[in-house]
This record gives C-alpha cells, sequence and structure tokens, in this order.
C-alpha cells in the first residue's frame, strides 16, 4: 500500500484465535448446575421406554470460562454500529439504542407468557396498543397489526390481504405489478401468495414510469408494489397519479416501507394514496439487527382493508381494560403463533419515546442531510447513474472504476481496510454495479468526512493500482472467502473427522 | 435530541457544503400536498429516566412476579445469565446479516456451531439458520414438501399446536395446498387406522408435533412408516426443545421443524422466538432460508460464509424457496450459547428434572381430578381434566398469585373441562402442591354441590 493512502479511522490490531466450540470440548467439563431435585427421581427407562434418548451425541461439554472467551472472541471478528458506520443501503443501521435493551429486560415484560390472562396482560397489551396509535399517527394509516415477523413477513401478511380484499369483491385477481427496482421479497412475496408478478420498469429518471404504468394496469392487475422513497433513495413524485391509476381500475397501492427513515414526521403514506404498506421496526425504529435479525414488520392500512387483518388485534373493552379480539369472520387467518415479536414492540416504542415529534422530524432531517453530504463529496468520483435528488440514500455505479476491472465488490472489500463496514452491493438491480450508502441520521459529520475520504482514495487506487484493490481486505483476520467451494461441495456442520 | 450526533454548527456545514440554505431543500422533492406541515400527534420526547418508569409500570399490570404452569408452546425455563452478557455484546448486537464475510466472521462461525448442535440434538444430517418461530418454520416445511414430492396436499395432525395449525392455513389456502386433519386417540397419539386412510398418492406430508400439543411424545416410527409407504414425507414439529435431552429425536423423519425457544430464550409475552428446519443433506437446496457453510480463503485459512443462495429471494426472485430475509438471528444466538453451557450431559439431566416435577404433579392432580391421555409416554406437559370450568378455577387460582394451566376447550371443544399443564425445572414442590390443592378444594366443591342437589331431589 502506498503510505499516501493512510486510513485515519481503522488500524491493524491483534485479535484472538479462537476454533470452533466442539474442538474445546472434553468430557467432565460443564458449565451448568441444577438445583438439587425437590420430588422423586424417576426411572426414565419405564416412563419412556424405547422413546428414551440415551446419548446426546457430539453436543460439547465445556466450562463457562471457555464459554465466555470463545463468544468474546468471535464477537471480536465483527464489525457493528456500536463501531462506527455501517453504511449499508436500505437497511437503516442506525443507533441501536441501550435504554431500549434495557426496559424489554424488565421482569414481568421479558418474562410475560402469552397465555397468561388479559386480567394481567394489561402492561403488555398496553404497550401494543401505544406503539399501534403511534406507528398509525405515523403512517397516517387507519389500522395496523403488529403480528409479523420481519418486513417479508410484513410483505407477504400485506398480500394476503390484498388478495383477501379483491376475493371480497368476487374476483382475487392475477398478478401483482412491481418496478424493477425493487428488494428481491417484494416479487418473492407475491408469488407465495399466489399472484403472478409483472415487472415494471423504471423510467429515465429512476422512478416509476406513470406512462407504462397506466398502459399495463388492467383489472387483473391486484396491486403495485412500491417502495417509496424507492430503491434509487428518489422520492416517487408522481406518487398521487400513481395511487389515483391504481385505483381507477380497482388496484390497491402497497407500500414497502423499507425506507420510511426517509419521511418520518415529513410525509405519511396514507395522505399520499397508500392503501397498505408494511414498516421495519428494525430499521425505522432502532431495534437491533443482532447478525440477521429479530425483525418486526407491522402492517398499516386503510379502512376498507380493516376487516382481513390477522387475528387477533387489540381492542378496547366496554370496561376500558384492553384485550384481544379474535372474532374476526373476514380476516386472513394468522401469520404467526402469539402476537409476533412483542420484544421489539417495546424497543420500538422506548425509540418513539426517546424522540417525540421533534426528535423525529430532526432524525429524518439529519438522514436526509447525510445521505446528501455524502452525495455531494463523492460526485465526480464515483458515477452517479440518476441525477434525481436523493432522499435518505444515495446510489452510485462502478461505472468508472471497472474501467480498470475493479468493481462494487472490490470496492466494497477495500473499504473494509479503512474500517468501514461496506455499502450495499446486492442491489437495485436497474444499476449495473450498483454502490448503495444509507448513512442514517446517527452519524457525526467527522465519521462521513473519514468515510468520503476513504471512498476518494480507493478511487485513487483503483487509477494507481487495480490489482492491490482487487485483492482486498488486506487487514482483516482472513482474506477473501472461496464461494464457490463453499456452494459446490457445502459443508454445514462440524463433524469430529473434520478435524 | 440525544441520539443526534450534530451540533447546530455541522449541520450548517453541512447545508453550506451542499451548496443549500436550508434542510427543507433536501424534501422539495416530496410534492407539497404530500408533505405534512404539523407535529405528529405522538407522546412528547421523554427523559431515560421516564422511559424507565413508563415501562416499569406497564410491567406492574403484567403479571409480575406471578407463578406459572403454563406451556402450550412457550416455556419457562431458566436462562444462565451469560447469554445476556454475549448477546448484548454490540459486535453482535448492533451487526447486520453477515453478508461480507470477511468482516462477519463472529456470526458466521457462531451460526455454523448453532447449526451443528441442532442438526445433533434432531438427529438430521443439517438446519438452516433460523426461521421466523415455530409457526411459520413448520408453515415452510410443508411449502418445502410440497416442492420436493411435487405433489399437493397435507396431512396435518390435530395435535399439532392449533395457533401452528391457522398459520399452515393462511399459507396453504394461497399455495393451493389442501390440508386434512386426522385426529387422536384416547392415549392423546395420532390415530394411526384414520392417518392411513388419509395419506394419499398426492400426500406431499404427513405434519405431527411431538411431543404433541398435549404433552404426549408420538410414535414417530409408526407415522414415518406409513408416511413413506406412500411416498409422502414426514415432517415432525417441536415445540418444546427441551424434551430432546430425553427423548428420542425423530431421525425417521424428514424435516423437523422446531420452535427453540425453551433454550434461553425469554417468553417474552410470545416473541421473538426462534425457528429453525433440519432436514436430510438430499433436501438442501429445497431447504428455506440462510445456511452458513465453511470454506478456506486465498491462504487456505478456515472460514464462514452464507452459502446457497441460489435459493433465496435475492437471487431468486418469485422463483425463491421462500420470501424470507431478515430471520432470528439474535435469538438464534442465545439458543446457541444455551446449548453450549448445557451441552452434552446437561440437556439430558435438565430434560431429566423437567420429565420428574411433570410427572409428580400428574400424580398428584389425579389424586384429585382425572389426568387424560395416561397411555402413552409424556415430556412436562400432561392435561387435568375437572369438574368446574377451568377458567373458573384458573380465576381463583389468580388471587393466590398462581398462573393455572391452559383451558383447552377453546381448540377442543370436545375436551370440555380440560386443561394443559406444564411443569419445568422451574417449578417447585410447593408450588405444585399449591395449585393441586386448591384443584382439589375446587373438585371437593362441585362434589358436595352436586351431594346437596342430589339430596333436595330426593
Ligand atoms: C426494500 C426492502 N424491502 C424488503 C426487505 C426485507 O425486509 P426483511 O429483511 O425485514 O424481511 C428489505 C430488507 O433488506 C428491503 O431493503
Amino acid at each position: 500500500m502506498t503510505t499516501k493512502h493512510i486510513t485515519r479511522k481503522a488500524t491493524r490490531h491483534i485479535s484472538q484465535n479462537e476454533g470452533l466450540i466442539f474442538e474445546k470440548s472434553s468430557p467432565g467439563k460443564a458449565a451448568w448446575k441444577l438445583p438439587p431435585l425437590d420430588v422423586p427421581d424417576v426411572d426414565t427407562a419405564t416412563l419412556l421406554g424405547r422413546q428414551e434418548r440415551k446419548d446426546l451425541g457430539d453436543m460439547p461439554e465445556v466450562s463457562e470460562i471457555e464459554i465466555i472467551r470463545h463468544f468474546t472472541r468471535l464477537s471480536t471478528w465483527n464489525y457493528a454500529i456500536d463501531l462506527g458506520m455501517y453504511p449499508l443501503g436500505s437497511c437503516t443501521m442506525k443507533y441501536n439504542p441501550r435504554v431500549n435493551e434495557f426496559v424489554s429486560r424488565i421482569e414481568g415484560l421479558a418474562n410475560g407468557h402469552p397465555y397468561q390472562a388479559e386480567k394481567i396482560s394489561q402492561g403488555a397489551l398496553r404497550i401494543m396498543k401505544t406503539l399501534s396509535d403511534c406507528l398509525l399517527e405515523i403512517t397516517g394509516m387507519d389500522a395496523i397489526t403488529l403480528q409479523p415477523a420481519a418486513g417479508a413477513h410484513g410483505e407477504l401478511t400485506g398480500m394476503l390481504m390484498v388478495r383477501a380484499y379483491h376475493e371480497s369483491t368476487g374476483n382475487a385477481r392475477k398478478k401483482i405489478l412491481i418496478p424493477d427496482s425493487a428488494h428481491g421479497t417484494n416479487p418473492a412475496t407475491a408469488a407465495t401468495v399466489g399472484y403472478a408478478v409483472e415487472n415494471l420498469k423504471s423510467n429515465g429518471r429512476g422512478m416509476v414510469d406513470v406512462a407504462a404504468l397506466a398502459a399495463q394496469m388492467n383489472e387483473d392487475v391486484a396491486a403495485l408494489m412500491v417502495t417509496n422513497p424507492n430503491t434509487l433513495g428518489v422520492f416517487e413524485q408522481e406518487i398521487h397519479k400513481i395511487a389515483e391509476l391504481m385505483h381507477a381500475k380497482g388496484g390497491l397501492l402497497y407500500m414497502d416501507g423499507a425506507n420510511m427513515n426517509a419521511l418520518v414526521a415529513k410525509a405519511r403514506p396514507g395522505d399520499f394514496g397508500v392503501d397498505v404498506m408494511h414498516l421495519n421496526l428494525h430499521k425505522t425504529f432502532s431495534t437491533p439487527h443482532g447478525g440477521g435479525g429479530p425483525g418486526s414488520g407491522p402492517v398499516a392500512v386503510k379502512k376498507n382493508l380493516a376487516p382481513f387483518l390477522p387475528a387477533p388485534v387489540v381492542t378496547t373493552k366496554a370496561d376500558g381494560t384492553l384485550g384481544f379480539e379474535y372474532n374476526r369472520p373476514q380476516s386472513v387467518g394468522r401469520v404467526r403463533a402469539f402476537y409476533g415479536n412483542f420484544g421489539m414492540f417495546i424497543r420500538a416504542l422506548a425509540y418513539i419515546f426517546a424522540n417525540g415529534p421533534d426528535g423525529l422530524r430532526q432524525t429524518t432531517e439529519d438522514a436526509v442531510l447525510n445521505a446528501n453530504y455524502i452525495r455531494k463529496g463523492l460526485e465526480g468520483v464515483y458515477d452517479l447513474p440518476y441525477s434525481t435528488p436523493s432522499m435518505h440514500e444515495v446510489v452510485f455505479s462502478d461505472k468508472l472504476q471497472s474501467k480498470k476491472g475493479v468493481k462494487t465488490m472490490d470496492i466494497a472489500k477495500r473499504l473494509i481496510d479503512y474500517g468501514f463496514h461496506p455499502y450495499t452491493t446486492a442491489f437495485p438491480l436497474i444499476v449495473a454495479g450498483a454502490l448503495m450508502i444509507e448513512p442514517t441520521e446517527s452519524e457525526p459529520k467527522e465519521e462521513l468526512d473519514l468515510f468520503i475520504e476513504a471512498m476518494k482514495s480507493i478511487a485513487e487506487e483503483v487509477e494507481e493500482d487495480p490489482q492491490f484493490v482487487l485483492d482486498a481486505p488486506h487487514n482483516t483476520r482472513i482474506s477473501r472467502l472461496d464461494e464457490t467451494a463453499a456452494a459446490r461441495k457445502p459443508v454445514l456442520r462440524w463433524k469430529p473427522e473434520n478435524v | 435530541m440525544r441520539y443526534l450526533p450534530k451540533s447546530p454548527a455541522d449541520r450548517a456545514a453541512m447545508l453550506q457544503a451542499i451548496g443549500i440554505h436550508s434542510v427543507d431543500d433536501l424534501f422539495s422533492p416530496i410534492p407539497a400536498e404530500c408533505r405534512l406541515t404539523r407535529d405528529l400527534a405522538i407522546p412528547q420526547q421523554m427523559a431515560e429516566s421516564e422511559i424507565v418508569d413508563w415501562f416499569k409500570q406497564r410491567a406492574k399490570e403484567n403479571g409480575e412476579g406471578y407463578t406459572s404452569f403454563l406451556g402450550a408452546g412457550a416455556y419457562s425455563h431458566y436462562r444462565p445469565v451469560v447469554i445476556d452478557a454475549l448477546v448484548q455484546r454490540g459486535e453482535f448486537l448492533t451487526s447486520y446479516t453477515p453478508y461480507q464475510a470477511e468482516f462477519a466472521q463472529g456470526t458466521l462461525q457462531a451460526i455454523f456451531e448453532f447449526q451443528t448442535m441442532i442438526s445433533e440434538l434432531t438427529g438430521m444430517d443439517l438446519a438452516n439458520a433460523s426461521m421466523y418461530d415455530g409457526s411459520t418454520g413448520a408453515a415452510e416445511a410443508v411449502m418445502m414438501a410440497v416442492r420436493i414430492t411435487g405433489r399437493h396436499s397435507g396431512v396435518i395432525a390435530r395435535s399439532l399446536h392449533p395457533e401452528y395449525r391457522d398459520v399452515l392455513n393462511t399459507y396453504a389456502t394461497h399455495q393451493a395446498i389442501p390440508l386434512r386433519m386426522v385426529s387422536f386417540t384416547d392415549s392423546g397419539q395420532v390415530a394411526l387406522k384414520e392417518l392411513e386412510t388419509a395419506v394419499g398418492d398426492d400426500t406431499a406430508c404427513v405434519l405431527i408435533q411431538s411431543p404433541n400439543f398435549f404433552g404426549t411424545i408420538e410414535d414417530v416410527e409408526a407415522i414415518a412408516e406409513i408416511a413413506h409407504k406412500r411416498g409422502a414425507l414426514l415432517i415432525v414439529s417441536i415445540a418444546e426443545a427441551a424434551s430432546l435431552g430425553i427423548v428420542e429425536p425423530p431421525r425417521t423423519a424428514d424435516i423437523v421443524a422446531m420452535e427453540a425457544q425453551s433454550f434461553g430464550v425469554p417468553l417474552g409475552f410470545g416473541g421473538p422466538y426462534c425457528g429453525v428446519l433440519a432436514t436430510k443433506e438430499k433436501f438442501v437446496r429445497q431447504m428455506p432460508g440462510r445456511l452458513v457453510g465453511q470454506t478456506v480463503d486465498k491462504n487456505g485459512k478456515r472460514g464462514f460464509v452464507l452459502t446457497l443462495a441460489t435459493r433465496e429471494q435475492h437471487i431468486r426472485r418469485e422463483k425463491a424457496t421462500s420470501n424470507i430475509c431478515t430471520n432470528q438471528a439474535l435469538v438464534a444466538l442465545m439458543v446457541n450459547i444455551f446449548m453450549t453451557v448445557y451441552g452434552k450431559i446437561g440437556l439430558r439431566e435438565l430434560a431429566k428434572q423437567n420429565l420428574a416435577k411433570a410427572v409428580y404433579a400428574a400424580d398428584q392432580f389425579s389424586k384429585h381430578a382425572k389426568v387424560l391421555f395416561a397411555g402413552a409416554p409424556r415430556f412436562n406437559e400432561f392435561v387435568v381434566e375437572t369438574s368446574e370450568d377451568p377458567y373458573a378455577i384458573n380465576s381463583r387460582l389468580l388471587g393466590h398469585k398462581i398462573v393455572g394451566g391452559f383451558p383447552l376447550k377453546k381448540f377442543y371443544p370436545e375436551l370440555g373441562h380440560a386443561a394443559l399443564w406444564c411443569c419445568t425445572e422451574l417449578t417447585t414442590r410447593s408450588m405444585i402442591d399449591t395449585a393441586v390443592g386448591l384443584v382439589a378444594e375446587s373438585e371437593r366443591s362441585v362434589q358436595t354441590m352436586k351431594e346437596v342437589e342430589q339430596e333436595v331431589v330426593r
């Protein structure tokens, strides 16, 4: 590496080697102790007969300190928001407030059983009701379910409701229109609900092509699934017209709310014609991503779709107490056992409380300010395929760098050496070699400056020594991994003979 | 706002760098008629101390300090404190799905270990990184079986968790997968004769739960034989993971759909929990959800990556095996740590204590009321039939700070005054004795009432 390209954010650091937990196991070690049994012991052979399990195979036997060290060492091999900017576009990797974690672990909330009597569940129900009210106000919608477990699960729930709505009018219709910029879960969901997927081309400005929509829209179309702002970070400026076009032919407008961080307290989907949408509490409302979940994907709808919400819904009873309403004859049914990822409801509500109306507005403004600051800083250095104004994220392409044979994934890997998590590379598919960057409001100006500096520095490296970038990362514990080999002959679990 | 890391001067400098005067300019792409020009009507900003107080208040209204005999798909087991100490490390808590393997080896190796332990415990070849929960996992397993067999209907045990059945119905309706129910015998097990006639040439799978919703352990081998004879797959749903410490795993199943909440995940009023699918190697390419695989880097060093992604939505879009994306990674990490703490010997001892407590409690109850389904082996749940409506009994128990068993009438009207009781290693003998005493009192008073009535008639 040339001395010119110093990484001001990160430096090499010793990290501990650590094998698999099974490699530490040996008979007789233990990290558990049960209290003495206060009832008569049982003869398992008589009780269970041939159903008795005699042996737990290769399960580990290790001590407590080994477990602490094992997982602590593993943790140090991860990057995290707590370490710095995590600009994964479409993922809204914002600060996860610690008070959220604290309140979600309060006894009585953490230990509530889903089937305990409503009389002793008023606290949990109040949390669900308050969160629901806040989310309805934020989205401008009329009714909501908190049951879905993540964004894609919310999409599924929403699409089921779209179907139920159309069925109630006598015709389920056949297909769903989806812009070519959409996330992969959108078409996958439509298929799960039994709809055919029809692609909708974007126009030259990266928005839904309204003329194309008008041509494709007919009585076979059940709904249009839009993401707004879309995955280019662009607000669909003709959203009113889009809604009108859909409604005129009896179709519905579904909004993927993955990008609500650009709109909270500034604009409400319910005010621009959306009929049904999902939110991601694990994006917009600060619940932690945890390395891939848990999430929570509430679905909000307009009045005409409310009868189809999954059962049960929270209601206020005649005596003022809260309860679950199960008697909903038109409901799409359940999409999950119990009531959803309740622990995430607590965290999201704590976040809303900490912000209030002014804090949420400032949050949105800062998120959009940060994205535009990065855009300004990198314009010219990286190709900007759409010059349309950006909201909370900006999408560049690797067009300039690919002339030297360097692709978005290579730049992403090199960014790791500079101490940043990469941006999103996988989509939107309408941009060849996309660099989708979403800083969120959680980044101070200094971190953004370091990021811009790092990206500029990498662009220079591409010019000077493309191979060096192609070989990145250079500073991680391991270099690029052989993914082809992993998929060709999958090794999905440890076995003693692997050693 | 205390989470926002900018001074007014920072904001001004950034606006200037962008070349605009006001942040409002950045929102001009939103048509004026779509913009919100007022404050949201939500609670005002609260201090951290106020937030904590508000939630503590809610906890007080939420059955704090009650003794519970509820199970029915959500189990109260002790959670070793190392679990929360470790999962709250920011590097686990605040990282995303491990798409960039070099920067996420911690999460990836942990998932690989999780997959290994789940495979080992369930007796399957491999397991995925997690599903949302046991109910959606079971529904995904049925869809997987439909893809594998090319057949289009399913046979479902009525003794499968009723809410899992509801979820499956929701999913299956629009996949055009007709479902047939098979009832249970007097011992609470799947009615094998009925099953035999229900499984046909178009049956993709038989889906049962074991231990089932009544806590009864099914004869998995016999059921597998019936399914396999007609070319159908067997899916076994496991809602009480702790049973795997002492109950033989369903090795003859083709897919195991498990809810792993029992392994270190708080009850949390129903979620987040941790579903997981495990299966045979030959079915891996039809498996939904994320999979972590072992590989090597350029220098031959062992490392882990997300693999077989061509099954997933971000590559295959509408042709994917499932639409699942974000799953339950951090909860799976809790499960992982729990399994590591108890390990090979501890999980068995833990399960044995559960068994012993349930045996003791069922014996005590049987002195005063009827314990149903006595003919088959059980794990840590059992069904008690009382003369009085269990809702009435439970409401009296609440006065003693005891949450009684789950009344079954709602889902199984034919079971009348029966309730499902659960004991775990946390249930003490004195708790059991107190609850049994109160139920016995109710039985006696019903008895006395009856005698009085008979007196009157005479
Ligand atoms: C635009 C968009 N839609 C849907 C999803 C799926 O959400 P989830 O991962 O919560 O299922 C994502 C997730 O990254 C997304 O970015």
